[in-house]
């Protein structure tokens, strides 16, 4: 289906307004500049700029921020922080009295969590329970538009997975734009996406992808395996990215 | 009335050539430049964002700040650098012309920041100002109903004319820049420097409102022009 790109005001058709449009008169309108949908009924704008407002079931990659009694404040890439309490980030008793909670989540580590609930007043609860959620060793981040994170996944995954194969890194894809990679040719992955950001709109891009990837790996310099690498925790291999 | 020919040559109902371009500065959220002749403004907008100092914050809605600075070469004579009356007047009026059309109960709990820097000054800043700002607001996502097109016309000798420049506004009898939401046609903007009688004062807003549909019509050109490849999908 042809999507249209539409800017702020623009008309949409005669129904009911979904998510980045509005209504006046039985008519919807755009309210921001995005590919236009309609749903049996329902028009709504797939934003292209914006920044990121936490939604249920998101999986997101966060910064530990402060730590109170028994949570931790968590920084999303959003103006709102999330919270994480300590009932929701793990399953073991744990007394507050003797430990400390910085041994579990300290300042400064990232953590992959899914958002639990968001209030009407956005106050943004996280939770640790889904098996893919974990704190992230290493690695380096990259921020990218949240709109175009659905393009770096790809269709169920496949785009993520080819440049995990090919690179041989792993790949962790937060919806609030948020991208951790770890692995051998960390910055090839890295340009890799970097290029997919801004070549977002492109037909086919997996395939191109696919040709740059290759000519990238062809200069790249092989990895000799440390001794320490050897060392790390295993990491889990169900595929990273989340998708409730 | 029909034939009257301008200090630069324009016709009565004519604007300056106009010129935009969304997304010009790279660390801002959202941005634009905007030019009307010489008139030249940039507008950066930040966020919705946390709001410092947090007595600012309001539980129920974003708030909307906006600065106007013009620096300090984009006049002739050189203008002192910093805020002054004029600048805080502009300013506030541009938040009222902006607000309307800003969903500002989307995002509880944030400022958005509108930062609006003149760099050459020949008459109609605060419409440029106000152009531009659209353009940096609808770049940067924030939801909003339309884009609101800004335009000045006024008197010159005893003809009324369109977007008023250099010698124009100086030796002018009268200036009225407004600015103006093309689907509901409302204005958002009134202001007048100058003296004249209730009918001409519709004459010069209907003119006005004219030449706020041309640049509308520009506004939304320059914006499909950034957005237009990702589009293509």
């Amino acid at each position: 289906m042809e999507r249209k790109l539409v800017i702020p005001g623009d008309f949409l058709g005669d129904g009911r307004a979904g998510h980045g449009a509005y209504e006046e008169d039985g008519k919807s309108f755009s309210s921001c500049i995005g590919l236009t949908e309609e749903k049996n009924g329902l028009f709504f704008v797939i934003p292209l700029s914006g920044i990121y407002s936490p939604k249920r079931g998101d999986g997101v990659i966060g910064k530990i921020q402060d730590i109170a009694f028994s949570r931790w404040i968590v920084d999303v890439n959003s103006p709102y922080e999330a919270v994480l309490s300590l009932a929701d980030a793990s399953d073991e008793f744990i007394d507050l009295t003797k430990s400390d909670l910085t041994k579990y989540f300290n300042y400064g580590d990232l953590i992959f969590a899914e958002i639990l609930s968001v209030s009407k007043t956005k106050n943004v609860q996280l939770s640790m329970r889904n098996r893919k959620c974990r704190k992230l060793r290493g690695g380096r981040l990259i921020k990218v538009t949240p709109a175009k994170v659905p393009r770096i996944i790809g269709k169920a995954g496949s785009m993520v997975e080819m440049i995990k194969e090919m690179t041989n890194t792993q790949i962790v894809v937060g919806q609030n734009g948020i991208v951790w990679v770890k692995g051998d040719h960390e910055d090839i992955a890295m340009d890799i996406i970097t290029v997919i950001e801004r070549k977002s709109h492109v037909h086919g891009l997996t395939d191109q992808v696919k040709v740059i990837l290759e000519e990238k790996m062809k200069n790249a310099p092989k990895v000799e395996r440390r001794q320490d690498d050897e060392e790390e925790e295993p990491e889990p291999q169900e595929e990273d990215e989340f998708r409730p | 009335m029909e034939t009257i020919i301008r200090t630069d040559g324009r016709k009565f109902d004519e604007t300056r050539p106009i010129v935009a371009e969304v997304g010009v500065l790279k660390n801002a959220d959202g941005s634009a430049m905007f030019k009307l002749g010489n008139t030249t403004a940039i507008a950066g907008v930040f966020g919705p964002r946390k709001v410092y100092p947090k007595h600012e914050e309001e539980a129920e809605r974003a708030i909307l700040r906006t600065k106007y600075n013009m620096a300090p070469f984009a006049t002739s004579e050189r203008n002192r650098p910093g805020t002054n009356r004029r600048s805080t007047e502009i300013s506030l009026v541009t938040r009222q012309a902006l607000t309307p059309l800003i969903f500002l109960d989307e995002f509880p709990k944030t400022a958005i920041d509108v930062h609006i820097e003149v760099l050459q000054a020949d008459a109609s800043t605060r419409c440029v100002g106000i152009n531009a700002a659209v353009l940096a607001l609808a770049d940067a996502g924030v939801p909003m109903k339309d884009l609101v097109a800004s335009c000045s016309a006024g008197k010159v000798g005893d003809a009324v004319v369109l977007d008023i420049a250099g010698k124009e506004d100086t030796e002018g009898e009268l200036d009225l820049p407004i600015a103006y939401y093309p689907k509901k046609k409302h204005i958002t903007l009134l202001q007048m420097d100058g003296i004249t009688d209730g009918k001409e004062v519709k004459e010069i807003i209907k003119l006005a409102v004219k030449g706020c549909e041309k640049i509308y019509e520009e506004q939304k050109r320059a914006l499909r022009n950034k957005y237009k490849l990702e589009g293509a999908d």
